[in-house]
Formats: structure tokens, C-alpha cells, sequence
């Protein structure tokens, strides 16, 4: 039923990570992925790993669910690792095929991309999975407000990203009607070749888009009921205050960054 | 008590269309005041002007001709808008078209958010007017979820978060259940009783009215009828007449008053309708 | 031979997860051809579930459901034309309108079922002529109509495609109280022209009372009641149980006998109840 769906990927919880302040949360995951970038061999790159494995040790996310988000670019983490396995040059060579070499430094290279990949991916769910999707347009709306100075409307941006939120399932519930009630008349949408697919999703697509105007019409009037005039002279009721904790995880992160670029120093690059 | 809302001569019409042809006027001279603490019922079909008229309460219709006063200010002079907005607060037909935020409790503060009110004093508010509809559980709660008798209680309390004074429904129970119908209904009357809200509740369901201290009807543009429901609904040939009906119990003391049997025609409810079927038969 | 039969019909959502819900379970009923049967129940009492069943839109996870004797899945790929013996208005169906001209809308059902374009027409003014839509409104844009209108041509459209069973699903919701005596009023006679059967989902009792000749009450998923209309209104205090209710004038007369007045209850019309309360005042038996 649709009144099941969520939004965005979030996994209830009431670890440390989900106490985190996520603004403190959004760009630790920034540095969390410029760091995995600075990694230059196994070493510093096993380090990253680890402390990721920390972080889902902590939050209570399932490994599983976190896995099945990696499920989603399978193909792209594949593709990376043939390409670099074929055009790695130097090492070894292990298997002569004529047209390509797969030498050892190659194989290295595919399996320390997978790892990087999978760890980014892994560590960017991870904070979408703590976080709910309200919070995190919050924290982004309070980390762009500097913007504020060279007039861009990051309140307006936030608002419309709440909107979009909050109609989503409101659309996808309509949606459902309407296919059913096309249906009904003995709409066909699920033979035929594209142009008649295309044709057949008219019946299907007019009346949402007539129905989200009169939406966004009723909304509007709803909103300036509600004194809305933007963003100006606003007040939250949810403040942000950033914890000991926030401190301690960003401590934290200074800490694997110094280790990161130890390990880079003390053992022999691979890329 | 004085007038909270003061309709002075007022006609308005809408905007011409595409063609440029001018459109009739969607109200007629309409003058009216709204006590202040009253729980008044506006009643009319579809397209009667009903909910032109609801929406020239809070400046978002402007009269074309007349004065529409809150609290004593125009709602003419633009000025006047948010404080007009922060006394009289209003909710919408449909349940899905109001609510702004993703979260409960975040679409209740939405109102007090947009007036500047500080942090800790909006969630007392928020607080106390979702306690006040009992929705308080809800707080945390995603609106999808909700049926749409509590979507309607959390636009209500989003209404109450500002304190507003007055509170204008448009049809909050038409697209719901019974039972949505009943939870929302109840919400308006213990707040007028309790909080002294005064309460503009536009509908065309006649049971509803009925809980008013008053009705007015409207039709055309124009208001056709004013009174208490017990004079109101005596009137049944007259509200049939512009598309509306009256209680079953009001309309077999009618009947049989048709068919030349003295009873009471001014019946509201079946309860006095029992009274005066057993009245007439212990003759 | 009835013209639905539904043997164990259950239908669970999202079956084999942890949300899975079940809507209806296990529901046996028979209904003959030409009647008019009020469905009635709470919101979340498998109404909606139910009907869907009817047309195909759902398909039981156990039991089977048979249309003029045949089991409409016996054959999967000919369940579309089981939508058009069976047609389904769902609630606020002006919302589905999609065309250029009120007439192009109503004839969306007859064109999907293959008509030719003379049939496509007599269909369209036919349905037109059912709901009282004048001929000057077909070539009008849908999205003009006003709001009775647009319901009216989006009731129009399913009836086009001339089914042998016709539901509606609370086809008078949101509309004012003459706009909802007008609707009944066209399904009572859409009936009698047609002779096809009807099923009406209804919140209002008084509504039911006074166009259906069976009623249906659904609660939480089964069948709690399938009988003639004064025989579902005579189990008043059942129907209060579930958290329905019986028409205010039933109740009026339901409260006269607890009174100790010797009238029987079962009068569910404004008409009758008159009658009946003149009768007595004159002295007669009622």
C-alpha cells in the first residue's frame, strides 16, 4: 500500500550518529570523501575502512540495507574495475590475451578501486540512513545561509525542497488513483512498442499535472494564510546546537585524516 | 460582546477571464458582522458564493465595493494584511493542500515560524495546540500517514499555534468520512467552548449547522436567510428552494404538517422529534 | 445463476512482508443480476479492496471471483474485457478527465474496447443522455464544466462502455444536497432503463436507503451483513456495534417504540414514516 513508502532511505535509531548535529554530520561525509580520495595505498585505505566499519557498528543501520545501496551501482563499480584491471600499466605481467595485459599492478588497482567506490557509496548512505530527510534540508539550508550575502535565496531553495518532500507520496498515492481509473476504462499501459507507450501515459499524466496546479494554487493560499512572506524575519522553532559529541566526531576525523597521511608517507604508493 | 468581523455593503466579483468577458458579481451587498465568541454556520450549494465570502474575511478577496473590517482594520489597506491573518486563521477543503512541512509538529509551527515568535515560546505553542486537538501523539508522525479527520485537527491546530481569535473553515469536512466528519466537528465546537474562538464554519452539511448558535444562509451572492438554526431550519421550503435540505426528522413534522396534523415545524433533532410525534398522539 | 460470485475471496497487501495487511479475508457472496446494492462500511473496511476485485484492477490471493459464471483470472490475458463488463467509477472520477472535449472523454472507454466509430457514438450520446449532460456541453473543453458537470461526464465515461455491471464508488462526495439528490436520482433511473446492476459505495445511510434494494456492510475485511434494505435497517443495534448507523428517521421511529409507542421499526423513508404516523393518528394498525 502506498501509505507504507518513506522517503529518502532513513533507518530509525537512537545511536550517536543519529544524535549527531547534521550539519556537523553532511560535512564530515564531505571530508570523509576527500579523505578516501587522498588515500594512496592499502594501508591508509584499510584505515578508512575500518573507521567506516565503526560507524555502521555504531549507528545500528543493517549491513544488509547498507548493502543494498551498493546493489544500485553494481555496474558502475564493475565497469571502473575492468577498465582499471585492462589499462593499468607497469607491474607484472600475469596473463597476455594479445590485445590487452593484465599485469599485477592492474589487478591491485581494480580491487583498490572497488574498495573506494564501495566505501563512498557505503559512507554517504550511511549518513542519508541516520538522518531524516527533514533534517538534513535544515542542515543544508543553515550551512548555504552565508550564501545569503551574495543574494542567492537559500530559504527559498529549502522551502521548495520541503514542498517536494512533503508531496511526493501525496503525488504517488494520485498517481495510483489515476492509473486505476484509467484502467477501469480499459486504458492499456502495458502493451505495445514505445510510441504507444508513450501515447498511453496522455490519459495518465494530464490530469496529475492538472491536479498538482491546483494543488500548488490551494498551497499557495494556505501558506500566505499563514503569514508566509519567505524567508525574512523567520524563526525556527527546531534550533541546531552543536554538542560535545559534534566536537568529539570532528576530533575524531582530524585523527583518521592525520593517520591517513602517515600511512601515505610511510608505505609505498600504488596510484 | 462586540464584532470581531464587520461586512459593511460588500459585493465582489472575480477577475474577467481569458476572453475579457466580465464576470457577475460572486457576492452582493452583503453586510453582516461576526460577534465576537460566536459559532456561526454559512450555509449554501455549490457556487452560492459561500467561500467567496469566507475568503474576503482574512484579505484574501478584497471587496470591490464596500469594507470588510477585522478588529476594526480594512482589510483593503495592505498594511493591515499580517495583522488581519494573525486574527483570523483559516483552513481549507481539502486536507492535502495545507500542510506545508513533513513532520507534525514542524507543520504546526509553521505559522508562528513565519510571525518571528521565539524558539521556546513556539513549542509551547505547538505543544498546546496539538494538545488542544488531540493530536499531540501525532507530533512526530509524517501527514501522509494520517486520515484525513486528523489532517484537518493538524491544520486546525496550525491555525491555533498563531492564536489567532477567530477561525474561518472553508468545508473542512467534505471530502471525509463520518467519523473524520464527527472528530472535526467536535474539535470546532470545544474550542468555541473552551477557548472562546470565534468560529466561521462554512459547510453544506445541515447536521453541522444545526451546532451553530447561528446560521446564515447564503445564495447568489446575496444572504437569503440569518437567524438561529431552529429559525432557519423552520424554513424548510425556502432552504430546499436554493438546493439545500433539512434534517429527516424536520422534514417528517413538515410532512405532517402538509397533510393537516398539528405538530411543531421547528424541529432540529430526532430527539425533539420523538417528543412531539408522542405529544401528538397522547391527544 | 448470480451475476458475481466471490468464493473465499482474500486479498493481503505487500503479502510476505513484515507490512503486509490483510484487506478482506475469505469472503463468500452472491449477487443477482439487477439489483441495486448499497455498499456500506468504514473507511478501511475493504470496500475499495473489494470492488477492485470485481472489474480485475486486484486479484485475490486465494479464492476466485466469477462474473456471469466465469472466473474472470481463468484467462489472464482477457481481463481488460472484464473491465468493460464491469465498469468502475472510482470517487472523485472528475479528476481522471484528461481530453480536449467532453465528448473525446466519454468515448475513451468505447475506443479502448474497439468500436467502431458509429457505435463509439450512439455510446457517447447515450451515456451523455443517462447522466442529463446537453449536447452542447460534449465539444466543450472538460476542464470548463463546472463541478457537477465534470462528475456527471466522468460517470458518463464509464457508463459509454455500456457494462453489464455498473459500480460507483461514492459518486456523491463533496457535492451539495441537491447536487446529491440529482446524482441518485440519475443512477435510479440509469437502472431502470438499463436493467444492468448496480452497486453503490455509500457513507450515507439515508442516501442508500432510499435507492438501493439490498445493502452490503463491510466490517474489517469480511462481510458482516448482505440482505434487503429493511431487513439490514431491523439490526439496528448490530450496525451500531460496528460504528454505523441507521437512517435518522428509522432512528426517530426505533425511539417512539422505546417509548412504549406500537409502531414497528421498519421504516427507513421520510415518506413512509409519514404514512405510518397517520395511520396511527387516525386510529389504524401500522
Amino acid at each position: 500500500m502506498v501509505r507504507d513508502i518513506t522517503i529518502g532511505q532513513y533507518y530509525p535509531g537512537k545511536s550517536l550518529l543519529h544524535k549527531m548535529d547534521p550539519r556537523v554530520k553532511i560535512v564530515l561525509t564531505l571530508v570523509f570523501i576527500v579523505v578516501i580520495f587522498l588515500c594512496k595505498n592499502f594501508w591508509s585505505l584499510g584505515l578508512m575502512a575500518a573507521f567506516l566499519f565503526g560507524g555502521i557498528c555504531i549507528s545500528g543501520v543493517p549491513v544488509k540495507m547498507l548493502l543494498k545501496s551498493l546493489k544500485a551501482i553494481l555496474l558502475i563499480i564493475f565497469i571502473t574495475a575492468l577498465l582499471n584491471l585492462f589499462y593499468a600499466t607497469g607491474g607484472k605481467t600475469l596473463l597476455d590475451l594479445g590485445f590487452a595485459k593484465i599485469t599485477d599492478k592492474g589487478v591491485y588497482t581494480a580491487i583498490f578501486m572497488t574498495v573506494r567506490i564501495s566505501c563512498l557509496i557505503t559512507g554517504s548512505s550511511l549518513m542519508t540512513y541516520t538522518t531524516t530527510p527533514t533534517m538534513l534540508t535544515d542542515a543544508i539550508e543553515r550551512l548555504l545561509s552565508p550564501l545569503k550575502v551574495f543574494h542567492i535565496q537559500v530559504h527559498t531553495l529549502a522551502m521548495m525542497m520541503t514542498l517536494a518532500l512533503r508531496f511526493i507520496p501525496t503525488l504517488i498515492e494520485e498517481i495510483d488513483k489515476i492509473m486505476n481509473a484509467q484502467k477501469a476504462r480499459g486504458a492499456d499501459l502495458e502493451s505495445g512498442n514505445i510510441i504507444d507507450r508513450a501515447k498511453a501515459l496522455v490519459p495518465i499524466l494530464v490530469p496529475l499535472f492538472v491536479s498538482s496546479f491546483r494543488r500548488a494554487y490551494e498551497l499557495a493560499f494556505a501558506m500566505e494564510c499563514r503569514c508566509y512572506t519567505g524567508g525574512n524575519n523567520r524563526t525556527r522553532m527546531k534550533q541546531m546546537k552543536l554538542s560535545l559529541l559534534d566536537f568529539g566526531f570532528v576530533l575524531g576525523a582530524a585523527a583518521l585524516l592525520a593517520g591517513v597521511i602517515l600511512l601515505n608517507h610511510f608505505f609505498v604508493k600504488l596510484i | 460582546m462586540g464584532n470581531i468581523i464587520e461586512f459593511e455593503n460588500v459585493s465582489f466579483r472575480y477577475e474577467a477571464d481569458e476572453e475579457g468577458q466580465v464576470l457577475p458579481l460572486a457576492v452582493k451587498n452583503v453586510t453582516l458582522g461576526i460577534e465576537e465568541g460566536s459559532f456561526v454556520a454559512v450555509l449554501g450549494h455549490n457556487g452560492s458564493g459561500k467561500s467567496t465570502f469566507a475568503k474576503l474575511t482574512n484579505a484574501i478577496n478584497i471587496p470591490e465595493s464596500g469594507k470588510v473590517t477585522v478588529n476594526g482594520l480594512d482589510t483593503a489597506d495592505e498594511n493591515n494584511t499580517d495583522e488581519i491573518r494573525r486574527t483570523v486563521g483559516m483552513v481549507f477543503q481539502n486536507p492535502d493542500n495545507q500542510i506545508v512541512a513533513t513532520i507534525v509538529e514542524d507543520d504546526v509551527a509553521f505559522g508562528p515560524e513565519n510571525l518571528g515568535v521565539e524558539p521556546a515560546e513556539i513549542r509551547k505553542r505547538v505543544d498546546d495546540a496539538l494538545k488542544a486537538v488531540n493530536m499531540y501523539e501525532f507530533r512526530n508522525s509524517e501527514p501522509y500517514k494520517l486520515s484525513g479527520g486528523q489532517k484537518q485537527r493538524v491544520a486546525i491546530a496550525g491555525v491555533i499555534a498563531m492564536q489567532t481569535s477567530c477561525i474561518v473553515l472553508d468545508e473542512p469536512t467534505a471530502m471525509l468520512d463520518p467519523n473524520g466528519r464527527k472528530e472535526v466537528l467536535a474539535t470546532i465546537k470545544r474550542l468555541n467552548r473552551e477557548r472562546a474562538i470565534t468560529v466561521v464554519l462554512v459547510t453544506h452539511f445541515m447536521d453541522e449547522a444545526v451546532e451553530a448558535d447561528r446560521v446564515v444562509v447564503i445564495d447568489n451572492g446575496e444572504v437569503y436567510m440569518d437567524g438561529t438554526p431552529r429559525e432557519v431550519f423552520s424554513r424548510a421550503d425556502e432552504l430546499i428552494a436554493v438546493g439545500l435540505d433539512v434534517p429527516q426528522a424536520t422534514q417528517l413534522a413538515k410532512a405532517l404538517n402538509a397533510e393537516g396534523i398539528d405538530i411543531r415545524t421547528d424541529i432540529l433533532n430526532e430527539e425533539e422529534c420523538i417528543r412531539a410525534v408522542l405529544e401528538l398522539l397522547k391527544e | 445463476m448470480p451475476i458475481i460470485s466471490l468464493k473465499n475471496v482474500t486479498h493481503t497487501y505487500s503479502e510476505g512482508t513484515p507490512l503486509s495487511v490483510s484487506a478482506i479475508k475469505n469472503i463468500n457472496l452472491d449477487i443477482e443480476a439487477g439489483e441495486l446494492v448499497g455498499i456500506i462500511g468504514h473507511t478501511g473496511s475493504g470496500k475499495s479492496t473489494l470492488i477492485q476485485h470485481l472489474n480485475g484492477l486486484l486479484k485475490p490471493n486465494e479464492g476466485t471471483v466469477e462474473i456471469d459464471g466465469e472466473n474472470i483470472w481463468a484467462d489472464k490475458k482477457k481481463i481488460r474485457s472484464v473491465r468493460f463488463k464491469v465498469g468502475l467509477c472510482f470517487q472523485y472520477p472528475e479528476y481522471q478527465l484528461f481530453e480536449e472535449t467532453v465528448y473525446k472523454d466519454i468515448a475513451f472507454g468505447p475506443k479502448n474496447m474497439g468500436m467502431s466509430d458509429v457505435q463509439i457514438k450512439e455510446s457517447v450520446l447515450r451515456a451523455a443522455q443517462y447522466v442529463g449532460l446537453k449536447p452542447e456541453l460534449l465539444n466543450k473543453s472538460p476542464f470548463d464544466l463546472s463541478g457537477g458537470e465534470k462528475r456527471r461526464a466522468a460517470i458518463a465515461g464509464v457508463m459509454a462502455m455500456n457494462p453489464k455491471i455498473l459500480i460507483l464508488d461514492e459518486p456523491t462526495a463533496g457535492l451539495d444536497p441537491k447536487g446529491r439528490q440529482e446524482i441518485l436520482a440519475m443512477i435510479k433511473d440509469y437502472k431502470k432503463k438499463t436493467g444492468s446492476t448496480v452497486l453503490l459505495v455509500s457513507h450515507s445511510m439515508e442516501d442508500v436507503a432510499s435507492v438501493a434494494t439490498k445493502i452490503l456492510v463491510m466490517n474489517k475485511g469480511e462481510v458482516s451483513m448482505y440482505d434487503t434494505v429493511p431487513n439490514v435497517f431491523s439490526r439496528a443495534d448490530e450496525l451500531r456495534k460496528i460504528g454505523l448507523n441507521v437512517p435518522q428517521i428509522t432512528r426517530i421511529f426505533i425511539g417512539l417504540r422505546e417509548k412504549g409507542l406500537d409502531v414497528e421499526t421498519d421504516v427507513y423513508t421520510v415518506a413512509e414514516g409519514c404514512r405510518r404516523l397517520l395511520s396511527l393518528k387516525k386510529g389504524g394498525n401500522c
